[in-house]
C-alpha cells in the first residue's frame, strides 16, 4: 500500500522535489490541539506533497511520536524525521506516542482517500471516492477539484463532480453554488435529494436564484428517484413471485391436477432445503476444491429426496384416503407435524447454515442504491425454467398425457388401460419434488429451519386458490400477482398490514370467483 | 322436552357428571388436607378447567363440522377473540398494581401510550367484557360465513379460508399497533369482578363455572341437533343441493349453527383466559386451529359426547407427555392425525359402538 502510495504520488508532482515540510505544521499536527491538527491535515492534502502523504499513513497506524521538538516516524527500531524525512540514529530514548482521537482518524481516512484519488487503478479511485462521498470536508475541495481534472473515466468524472458540487455548495461564491446546484439535478446519486433539501427552504437558504435552482434540481432528482424506486419495488414483487411460484406450483399438481389437500407440502420444502445442506455439508467435507458446483448436485438431490418422501406418503397414506378431502387434509397434516419433529431429531430445532456459492453472492447495481442480488436473479430464472420443465412434461410426455387423462376422467382412463393407482404416484411424486426445488432455492436467500415449510403453506394454498384449480397458468399468473401485490403494499404499508389485506383480498375475491381467477369453463358435478 | 332430550341413562350420566364438577372435585380440592392422597392440587384444577374450556370448543366445531358438514381451521380465532374481550376487562382490573403503576396496562405505558385506543372503550365494565365476549366472535363468524355461504364456498376451499383468516387475526394482534399487547397479549392479572383471581375460592368458582357452561352447551347441541334444525343439518351434509331443490334456505342453516358455534368458542376463551392466566395471538396460529379438529375427530364426530371424551384424551395425553417427553410429543400427535383419518373415522365413539353390536 505504501510503496505504490509514493509511487503514484512521486509519478504526479514529479515536477515537485520531494522536498522538506514545513517543520512549523508537522510540529502543529503532531503536537498541537484538536483544530490546529486537523488544520495542519488540511493543509498537508492541499499540498500533495508525497511526504506529506507518508506522514499521514504513519500517523494513522499509530507510528508518529515525539521526542522534543523532533516529530518521528518510527517503525520498529528505525525512525526518519517527519518533516526532513532524514533518518534518525539513534532512536531517542524518551518519545511519546501522537494520541489520534476518532475525530481526526475520520479525517485521516478522508485525507488518505483523497490522496487515493489520483492511483493508477480505477479500483483504487473507485474505492477512494465511494469513501469521500458523503464525508468530505471543506479542506478537501482543492484535491477533489484537482483530482476531477485528472480523471479521465466517465463514471468516476461524474462522482467526482457530484462530490465538487455538494462541497461548492458551501462556498461563499455564489456563482459557484449555483452551478453545483445544478449538477446536483443531474446527478444519480441519492445523497444529492438530502443536500439540496437543505436549499428550498427559505430559512437556510435566503438567495431566491439559488433557492429556484434547487426546487428545480430537486423535481429532477426526485422523478429519477423514484424511477429507481419503482424498478427496485418491480425487481422484488418479480423475485418474491417466482419464490411463490416455485412454492405453489408442486401443489397446482397435487391440489390443483389431483384434488389432494397435501399439508404437508411446506414440509416437502423443508425436505428439499435440509437436502441442499446436507449436499453442501458433504462438499465443503469432501471436495472444498469444487464447492460452487455443490448446486449441480443439491438441485437434483432435493428434486428426488422430496420426491422419494411424497412417493412414500401416497402409498402409505394419502391414496386411502382419495375423495375424501378433508380426511386429507387432517392425516397431511399430522404428517407434516411429525416430519418436522422428525427433522427436529435429526439437525436439531436450530436453523442451520447454506452458503451461497461464490458466483450467487452480491449483485449487480442497476441504479446507485438499487443492488439486484444475484441469488434473487437466479432465482427468477430458476423459477421459470422449472415452470417450461413442467409445461413441456404436462404436455409433452406420455406420462403427462396419462396425469391429465387420469385428472379428467379417472374412469375412462382406466377403460384405455392406464394404472391410474401408478399415475397417482407418480404424479404426487412430481409435484412433491417441485416441492424439494423451491426448498432448493429457498435454502440460498433465508433461514433454513425446521419451521420453514410452515410460513410457505398459507402463502402457496391462496395462490393455488387464487389461480383456481386445474392448470397451470393461473397459478403462474397468481403467484405474479400476488408478489407484486404484497410488495406494492409493503412499500405503502409495511409488511404485516400488506400480508393482511393481501388476504383478506383474496377471501373476498373468493367470494365473487369461488372458483379461482382461471375456473375452467364448464358446469362441475358436486363430489 | 326435558325427557325428549336423553333417556334416563343419559340424565343420570349427566346428574353425575355435575356432582364431580360441583361437589367432588371442590370438596377434593378445598376440604382435604394436601397431604392426603387423593387431594387434587391447584394445577389439576387449572389442568381440569382447561381441558374443560377445550371440550366446548371441540362440542362446538362438531357442531358444524360433524352435523352440518363444514370443517372450519379457524375457530381458534374465535376462541382467542373471546379470550382478548375477557383480557381486555382482566387489564383494567389490575389498576395501578402494575409494574409502572399508571391507570394504563403495562405495554401502553411500555409504547409510551398516553390514552386508551379506541378499542379499549368501556373496557373496565364487566358486563361490557361480557357482551365482547359474545358479540365479537359473533359477529365476526356472521359476516364472514354470509359472505362465504352466500357465494356457496364449501368442502377444503372453505377450510383453507379459515385457516386464512386465523393466520391474517394472529400477523394483525402481533402488532403493538393494533393495542392488544403484541406478540406479548395480556398476562398478569390481579383480579376478576373484585375477587383475587389466585385464590383457591375463586380458582373453584371457575372451574365450576367452565364445568356448568359445558354441560349447558352440551343440552344445547342435544337441543339443536335432535330438533327438526338439526335434522337439516344433517341432510345439508349429506346432500346440500337435494336439500336446496326441496325448498331449504341453506344460506341461514349454516350461518346459524356456524355463528353459534363461534359464541361458543368465544365463551369457551372467556373462561379460559382468567383460569389459565394469559393470553396472546399465538392462540390464532393456523395450528392450534387444525388441532381442535382432531380432538373433535379421536372422540367421533357427528356424535354429542364423541367430541368431549376426544378433547380430554388428546388433552389430557398432551399434558402427560409434553411433561414426561417432550420432543415425543408431536410425532404422538402427527400419528394421531393420521390414524384417527384412516383407521377410525367414527373415532372412539364408533369404537365402542361397535364393539356393543359384536357383542
Amino acid at each position: 500500500m505504501l510503496r505504490y502510495f509514493l509511487l503514484l504520488v512521486f509519478l504526479l508532482f514529479a515536477g515537485d522535489a520531494a522536498a522538506a515540510l514545513d517543520a512549523a505544521l508537522v510540529s502543529k499536527l503532531a503536537t498541537g490541539d484538536g483544530d490546529e491538527k486537523s488544520a495542519a491535515i488540511g493543509t498537508l492534502v492541499a499540498s500533495g506533497d508525497p511526504q506529506a502523504a507518508v506522514l499521514l499513513k504513519a500517523l494513522a497506524d499509530g507510528e508518529v511520536q515525539t521526542a522534543g521538538t523532533r516529530v518521528l516516524i518510527v517503525k520498529g527500531e528505525s525512525a526518519t524525521d517527519a518533516a526532513t524525512g532524514e533518518a534518525v540514529t539513534p532512536l531517542p530514548d524518551s518519545r511519546e506516542d501522537v494520541v489520534v482521537n476518532n475525530r481526526l482518524r475520520r479525517e485521516l481516512d478522508g485525507a488518505m482517500a483523497g490522496l487515493r484519488l489520483f492511483a493508477p487503478e480505477r479500483a483504487v479511485r473507485a474505492a477512494s471516492i465511494k469513501e469521500l462521498s458523503g464525508n468530505a470536508g471543506d479542506s478537501m475541495r482543492p484535491l477533489v477539484k484537482k483530482a476531477l481534472a485528472h480523471e479521465k473515466d466517465p463514471d468516476l468524472r461524474a462522482d467526482l463532480a457530484m462530490i465538487a458540487a455538494s462541497l461548492d455548495l458551501k462556498s461563499a461564491d455564489r456563482a459557484e453554488r449555483l452551478a453545483a446546484v445544478r449538477l446536483l439535478g443531474a446527478s444519480g446519486n441519492p445523497n444529492s435529494k438530502s443536500l439540496l433539501l437543505g436549499l428550498v427552504d427559505k430559512a437556510a437558504e435566503p438567495d431566491e436564484e439559488i433557492r429556484k435552482a434547487a426546487q428545480a434540481s430537486l423535481r429532477t432528482v426526485e422523478a429519477r428517484l423514484a424511477r429507481a424506486q419503482f424498478a427496485g419495488l418491480v425487481f422484488s414483487g418479480v423475485s418474491l413471485g417466482s419464490i411463490l411460484l416455485l412454492a405453489a406450483l408442486g401443489l397446482a399438481i397435487t391440489y390443483g391436477l389431483m384434488g389432494v389437500i397435501n399439508m404437508a407440502h411446506g414440509e416437502l420444502i423443508m425436505i428439499g432445503a435440509y437436502t441442499t445442506y446436507v449436499v453442501q455439508n458433504f462438499f465443503r467435507a469432501h471436495l472444498p476444491g469444487v464447492f460452487d458446483a455443490y448446486l449441480a448436485v443439491a438441485v437434483p438431490a432435493a428434486f428426488a429426496m422430496a420426491a422419494l418422501v411424497g412417493m412414500a406418503l401416497e402409498r402409505s397414506v394419502i391414496r386411502w384416503l382419495y375423495g375424501r378431502p378433508l380426511e386429507t387434509l387432517l392425516a397431511t397434516w399430522g404428517i407434516s407435524l411429525m416430519l418436522i419433529q422428525g427433522v427436529r431429531t435429526l439437525f436439531g430445532a436450530q436453523n442451520v447454515q447454506v452458503e451461497n456459492p461464490a458466483f450467487m453472492s452480491g449483485g449487480v447495481e442497476m441504479f446507485s442504491g438499487v443492488v439486484l442480488p444475484f441469488s434473487r436473479i437466479v432465482i427468477i430464472g430458476f423459477a421459470f425454467a422449472v415452470v417450461a420443465g413442467v409445461a413441456l412434461l404436462l404436455t409433452r410426455t406420455r406420462l403427462g398425457l396419462f396425469v391429465r387423462g387420469v385428472t379428467q376422467n379417472r374412469a375412462m382412463a382406466a377403460c384405455v388401460g392406464i394404472r391410474t393407482a401408478r399415475v397417482d404416484t407418480w404424479a404426487f411424486g412430481l409435484g412433491s419434488g417441485l416441492a424439494g426445488l423451491a426448498g432448493c432455492a429457498l435454502s440460498q436467500i433465508g433461514n433454513v429451519g425446521p419451521d420453514l415449510g410452515q410460513s410457505y403453506i398459507v402463502d402457496s394454498f391462496m395462490v393455488v386458490v387464487l389461480g383456481g384449480v386445474g392448470q397451470l397458468a393461473g397459478t403462474i399468473y397468481a403467484a405474479l400477482g400476488l408478489g407484486f401485490a404484497n410488495k406494492l403494499l409493503e412499500s405503502w404499508s409495511g409488511a404485516v398490514i400488506a400480508k393482511i389485506v393481501v388476504l383478506v383480498f383474496i377471501i373476498v375475491f373468493i367470494q365473487k370467483r369461488p372458483q379461482g381467477l382461471f375456473a375452467l369453463k364448464g358446469r362441475a358435478v358436486e363430489a | 322436552m326435558i325427557s325428549r332430550l336423553y333417556g334416563a341413562k343419559g340424565w343420570s350420566a349427566i346428574v353425575a357428571a355435575a356432582l364431580v364438577v360441583f361437589a367432588v372435585f371442590p370438596i377434593l380440592n378445598l376440604v382435604l388436607p394436601p397431604e392426603h392422597p387423593l387431594h387434587v392440587s391447584a394445577f389439576g384444577v387449572t389442568l381440569g378447567g382447561k381441558i374443560m374450556c377445550y371440550m366446548i370448543v371441540a362440542l362446538a366445531m362438531d357442531l358444524v363440522w360433524g352435523y352440518a358438514g363444514i370443517l372450519s381451521l379457524g375457530h381458534g380465532l374465535f376462541f382467542a377473540l373471546g379470550g382478548y374481550a375477557m383480557g381486555m376487562y382482566l387489564m383494567r382490573q389490575i389498576g395501578r398494581e402494575g409494574v409502572y403503576h399508571s391507570d394504563l396496562p403495562d405495554f401502553m405505558v411500555f409504547l409510551d401510550w398516553k390514552a386508551f385506543p379506541w378499542q379499549w372503550w368501556n373496557s373496565d365494565s364487566f358486563a361490557w367484557a361480557l357482551f365482547l365476549v359474545v358479540a365479537v366472535p359473533g359477529l365476526l363468524a356472521f359476516v364472514f360465513g354470509y359472505f362465504a355461504f352466500r357465494s356457496r364456498v364449501k368442502g377444503v376451499y372453505f377450510s383453507i379460508i379459515t385457516q386464512a383468516l386465523t393466520y391474517a387475526a394472529m400477523l394483525l394482534f402481533f402488532r403493538n399497533d393494533t393495542g392488544f399487547g403484541g406478540n406479548n397479549g395480556f398476562t398478569d392479572f390481579k383480579r376478576i369482578a373484585g375477587f383475587p383471581i389466585a385464590t383457591a375460592g375463586t380458582r373453584m368458582a371457575l372451574f365450576a363455572m367452565t364445568g356448568a357452561t359445558l354441560i349447558a352447551t352440551l343440552l344445547f347441541g342435544r337441543f339443536l341437533v335432535t330438533s327438526r334444525f338439526g335434522r337439516v343439518l344433517a341432510a345439508i351434509r349429506d346432500a346440500e343441493a337435494r336439500v336446496m331443490f326441496c325448498g331449504y334456505d341453506t344460506l341461514w342453516y349454516k350461518l346459524f349453527v356456524w355463528t353459534a358455534s363461534a359464541v361458543l368458542c368465544g365463551i369457551a376463551g372467556a373462561l379460559y383466559v382468567p383460569q389459565v392466566g394469559i393470553i396472546n395471538p399465538s392462540e390464532m396460529s393456523p395450528a392450534n386451529s387444525i388441532e381442535i379438529a382432531i380432538w373433535t375427530a379421536v372422540g367421533g364426530r357427528g356424535t354429542l359426547i364423541g367430541p368431549i371424551l376426544g378433547a380430554g384424551l388428546v388433552n389430557g395425553a398432551k399434558s402427560v407427555f409434553t411433561n414426561a417427553f417432550p420432543e415425543f410429543w408431536l410425532y404422538v400427535l402427527g400419528l394421531l392425525f393420521i390414524l384417527v383419518t384412516l383407521f377410525m373415522p367414527q373415532g372412539v365413539v364408533g369404537l365402542v359402538r361397535q364393539w356393543k353390536s359384536r357383542a
